[in-house]
């Protein structure tokens, strides 16, 4: 009986310790060095980032999905549906950290901070991809509504923005979330680029701190923790729009 | 009102419609019959232009629809279309249906459009259903509110393209009461329809298609009792 008693109590002291050595160890790294900063610094980043391409994608990939829904009867677009194609076909050819490179080192040579630059390349990337699912979601309303809405009178953009869109949104927002889900995670490159986003700061303080555990374990916490919530919040959206049908 | 000269329609090299030559005055009502496949809902579409013919002139009101220089959508403002689909707007309550397109396009005021579209409501006994989404109401109910949106832009011929042929029987009557309440207001309307009753009564021209041309053309009395062709009196023979 004894016996038990002390294994438990040198257990829990053993657990115990554990949990002590271990929160130092996180003090150490994080907090005392005030390096814990470099982290929501690297978020933000992170953040902008994502939002910044995704708002990109969303316009480019609109434009190009209705030049080319528009493009199937329309003799005149084709040219430009042509050029959209080139562009989709060559962006989703290109390695994205290939693609930021070429941005960073090229096309805009002279922008003094990364952010930007990281911006526009997750956006022209994401809109290639975007481009497609919104397409997709615009040929999955009824062609009769296009017609109901041109018998009106209404214009072809005018019964695109109030009668298919919204129609559309239905079926494109949660691809839209998905590729929000991946883009997310695909900025964790930006660092070939002297961004520091959540990736590289969480790399820089296990440089500095040698404790590769901790540092590489909370970095993919935060962006598992980060998916999560965004598989959750499209979750919700998608049964709210199911309701409202 | 609209005058079709020599109509014609190939899709990607097959003849639908193979010159047709048609005169729709104000007030008509043309109802057109025909075996499936004649080209009837094709005739009808190219009317308003929703199918781009390959030649021929479509001349409504004065302007020829097949020039380029014809903005066609204020000429669609005219031309109001019900579908054999309904193709109202799921997104929309029945008003919003009925005024989105008299709002934007600046014809009415969002108040003047929805006194105008309650009044029609009202009309065809549906006002207490101007908050309802299309899928609470019945097919027959769905039709009728769709027949009374292209009323409110307040076009001057309508377009019916089988308005009845996706409805339950019992729905039938329902539509075609609309219709005809339509028809004795002066309303100039073509008819495309299996309906041979409501050809019959309600039309004072009735066109029968076959094989991309217009085969018969003449009253209601002309077509049903003395039919000429044998194309026709084939067609009657099992319709009817």
């Amino acid at each position: 009986m004894a016996d038990i008693i002390s294994f438990f109590e040198t257990g829990f002291a053993n657990v115990g310790q554990f949990f002590e050595r271990w929160f130092a160890k996180l003090y150490e790294t994080f907090i005392a060095t005030n390096m814990y900063t470099m982290i929501f610094d690297g978020l933000r980043n992170t953040l902008i980032i994502t939002l910044g391409a995704l708002a990109i994608g969303v316009l480019i990939g609109t434009v190009i999905a209705v030049v080319k829904y528009f493009a199937e009867d329309v003799r005149a677009l084709r040219p430009l549906a042509a050029i959209c194609n080139v562009y989709v076909t060559v962006i989703r050819g290109i390695p994205m950290t290939v693609l930021l490179l070429i941005f960073y080192y090229i096309i805009m040579k002279a922008a003094k901070d990364g952010v930007p630059v990281a911006i526009v390349a997750f956006g022209v990337n994401s809109g290639a991809y975007m481009a497609e699912l919104i397409r997709s979601g615009l040929n999955a309303v009824d062609v009769g509504q296009m017609e109901a809405g041109r018998s009106l009178g209404l214009s072809k953009l005018q019964t695109m923005r109030k009668i298919i869109m919204p129609q559309a949104v239905r079926y494109i927002l949660p691809a839209i979330g998905n590729e929000m889900i991946a883009l997310l995670k695909e900025t964790s490159v930006a660092g070939y680029v002297a961004i520091v986003d959540l990736t590289r700061a969480l790399n820089l303080i296990r440089n500095n701190t040698f404790d590769a555990i901790n540092t590489l374990g909370l970095c993919a916490l935060i962006y598992l923790a980060l998916t999560m919530l965004l598989t959750g919040l499209l979750g919700r959206m998608e049964r709210r729009m199911a309701g409202n049908d | 009102m609209i005058k079709v000269v020599n109509l014609q329609k190939s899709f990607k090299g097959t003849e639908v419609l193979k010159g047709m030559n048609v005169e729709i005055n104000k007030g008509d009502v043309v109802c057109v019959i025909g075996p499936s496949g004649a080209g009837k809902s094709t005739f009808l579409r190219c009317l308003n232009m929703l199918e781009k013919p390959t030649g021929g002139h479509i001349i409504f009101e004065g302007d020829d629809l097949m020039d380029r220089r014809v903005n066609l959508d204020v000429h669609r403002q005219k031309m109001g279309m019900v579908f054999q689909q309904f193709n109202l707007f799921p997104h929309m309550t029945v008003l919003e249906n009925m005024t989105c397109a008299p709002v934007m396009l600046k014809k009415k005021t969002k108040e003047e459009a929805e006194k105008k579209a309650m009044e029609l409501l009202g009309r065809i006994g549906l006002a207490d259903r101007a908050g309802s989404y299309p899928r609470q109401l019945s097919g027959g109910q769905k039709q009728r509110v769709a027949i009374v949106r292209a009323l409110c832009m307040e076009p001057d011929v309508m377009l019916f393209d089988e308005p009845t042929s996706a409805l339950d029987p019992e729905m039938v009557g329902e539509v075609l009461d609309v219709m005809k309440k339509l028809a004795a207001e002066g309303m100039t309307m073509v008819v495309v329809t299996h309906e041979m009753g409501f050809a019959r009564e309600v039309s004072n021209r009735v066109l029968f298609l076959a094989d991309g041309i217009i085969m018969e053309e003449g009253s209601p009395e002309q077509i049903f009792e003395h039919p000429q062709t044998e194309r026709l009196k084939n067609f009657l023979a099992k319709v009817l």
